[in-house]
């Protein structure tokens, strides 16, 4: 695989959420726009750093599993999908179409989807069955899934947070989007989900808390040996960072994009690309 | 006296048999692991622990992470059987089993124990009479539900090639036996087990063996009345149903399970497209909650016995048929 630099992977984060804002834009019916943006780095450290997959054989045996269990977040996931090669980006426009598994919520009929999700707590109980199968059969890969806050409130994923603990799965890797934002509502109001990390210690993980739009915090999280243990990241992250007319708001949920807003966002990614273009490289 | 070609499964449970044919499919394909949810020794997994700890996975109570768990394994490779009481297996983890089993077709079979009314005294908590109902309206899955011990065998056996999600449904207390020896079982496909002209019993589970003893005792009577074993409710065997329709123009469907949506609702459904002039009665767990009672007494009560199998018969013989 391509190695990137720091500075190429912003460069590249930058291209997402430029990508992600042409879709809020586009499409009148709305996209999922918040939860989309704050997955930014945690999506391209992922996919063009960490993990071992091969865009020309997505279904290769021994790749490293990328489970979104926030289905929500699938116009990003599509969008990584598709800077990363797994499919032509032409075929956004069949996005939401009939006949085109591109739609709202994570399918697994696209290539590279491990999971189809949009209902919630369901991803990370998928992705220890992987890591039981990868055990089982001496396997390397890992697996790493990606969970929302607000998706966290689901009982599912307490289940699935003690057995991972019980299993010792050292294959695994957990990350919760932890934006602060559920559909309609601030987490913190719609269920106390704190202290997080103090719970998935509790719950025998290894627990990391990192700024979720830092590449390099995200990297050494993701990098840090957790022998006998699975790993919790906990990202803290803004519900559509960058966008200036809905960051950290609850109607970034779900939205569109006027022309005006659009433009304001690209405007903040421009300025940041003039920075970057500063830094040594 | 020994019987030649009996099977070894004769007379046995079908829950017993399950934990025994499972242990011949996982010596030949180590893809097999098993899956529960605390109750290992009561789905009759306890000898697969044994012989393959590291295929044997218990996720505790809670069903539904070791149902979407299951789906990871069999996204990676593995053919994951799923054994916990139906209840849970239809009512705490259904969601699971349709988005992350169904929707992508993945070879998992849930096979499960306790259903119906067999776990008697456990009551309207532990009794499931929704599974079939719940189960045939998903797609992708086939649902199965075997009427001895030898049948089960058989369709165990079968659920190895089936490539995609399987929902069997055994009883906790043992079925009458009804086969003999093992035969060829096909998903879709009934078994005629005796002929008579006036209606036919469509069964599955333990009633078709008390439909065979009510269909006896219903001859010496004068009353000749078939029997049919539809041990799969999805895919239905449509043509089995209309050609007894034809023939017989009275069917008694009976089942332990409520009567909306199983086995009597997938026959009606036939039958109301074919246009077919036929009776339909359909006998089970009427629209209620079950009560709690040892279970000979539950089926009893429910006119699900020989007895009452033979009574609901008769009385089907009185009703008109429309033209």
């Amino acid at each position: 695989m391509r190695e990137y630099s720091l500075i190429q992977l912003e460069q590249l984060a930058l291209e997402y959420r430029e990508r992600v804002i042409h879709l809020a834009q586009e499409h009148a019916f709305g996209v999922h726009l918040g939860g989309s943006l704050s997955l930014a780095e945690i999506f391209i450290s992922l996919y063009f750093h960490i993990a071992r997959v091969d865009p020309a054989n997505p279904s290769w045996l021994e790749r490293d599993r990328i489970v979104l269990s926030k289905g929500h977040g699938n116009v990003g996931l599509l969008t990584v999908l598709a800077m990363r090669g797994f499919f032509p980006t032409e075929r956004f426009k069949s996005f939401n179409q009939l006949g085109s598994y591109l739609s709202m919520h994570a399918d697994a009929h696209v290539p590279g989807v491990e999971h189809s999700a949009g209902s919630l707590g369901h991803g990370l109980s998928v992705s220890i069955g992987m890591a039981l199968a990868a055990r089982l059969d001496r396997q390397p890969w890992q697996i790493y899934c990606i969970l929302g806050d607000g998706e966290s409130m689901e009982g599912s994923v307490w289940e699935a947070l003690m057995s991972a603990g019980h299993f010792r799965l050292d294959n695994l890797t957990a990350l919760i989007d932890r934006n602060n934002l559920s559909q309609e509502s601030r987490t913190q109001q719609a269920m106390d989900l704190e202290p997080l990390a103090a719970k998935g210690q509790a719950f025998n993980w290894q627990v990391h808390d990192v700024n979720g739009h830092s590449l390099s915090e995200l990297i050494a999280a993701f990098v840090a040996p957790h022998p006998a243990k699975p790993k919790l990241i906990i990202a803290h992250t803004r519900k559509a960072r960058g966008v200036p007319s809905h960051e950290d708001q609850i109607k970034s949920h779900f939205a569109h994009l006027t022309p005006e807003q659009a433009d304001a966002a690209l405007a903040v990614i421009s300025r940041e690309r003039q920075q970057l273009s500063l830094e040594p490289s | 006296m020994t019987n030649l070609g009996q099977s070894v499964y004769y007379g046995k449970s079908s829950r017993e048999v399950y934990g025994m044919a499972l242990l011949e499919l996982a010596a030949s394909d180590e893809r097999i692991v098993a899956l529960t949810a605390d109750v290992p020794d009561s789905v009759r997994f306890t000898k697969f622990r044994e012989l393959w700890p590291e295929r044997f996975f218990d996720f505790g109570i809670a069903e539904q992470n070791m149902m979407s768990a299951a789906a990871g394994l069999a996204r990676s490779g593995k053919l994951p059987y799923v054994s916990v009481y139906a209840i849970f297996a239809t009512l705490r983890a259904i969601e699971q089993a349709r988005t992350d089993i169904a929707y992508p077709n993945l070879p998992v079979k849930i096979i499960v124990t306790h259903s119906g009314i067999s776990l008697g005294p456990g009551g309207p908590t532990h009794h499931c009479i929704e599974d079939l109902a719940i189960y045939r309206s998903i797609a992708n899955m086939t649902v199965a539900v075997p009427a001895d011990g030898v049948e089960t065998a058989e369709i165990v056996r079968l659920s190895h090639s089936l490539s995609g999600p399987l929902y069997v449904r055994l009883s906790r207390e043992a079925e009458p036996a009804v086969y003999q020896r093992e035969g060829v079982f096909s998903f879709g496909k009934s078994r005629q087990l005796r002929l008579g002209a006036d209606l036919t019993i469509i069964a599955c589970g333990a009633p078709v063996g008390r439909a065979l003893e009510a269909a006896e005792s219903l001859s010496s009577q004068g009353i000749q009345a078939g029997v049919i074993d539809m041990a799969t409710i999805k895919p239905i065997d449509s043509q089995a149903i209309l050609e007894a329709a034809r023939l017989t123009r009275r069917i008694l469907t009976v089942e332990e399970h409520t009567i909306v949506g199983g086995l009597g609702s997938a026959v009606a459904e036939i039958l109301a497209e074919s246009g077919s002039a036929a009776r339909l009665t359909r006998l089970g767990i009427p629209d209620e909650f079950t009560l709690a009672a040892p279970y000979a007494s539950l089926v009893a009560h429910y006119g699900l016995d020989e007895r009452g199998i033979e009574n609901a018969a008769k009385k089907a013989l009185q009703e008109r048929i429309g033209d």
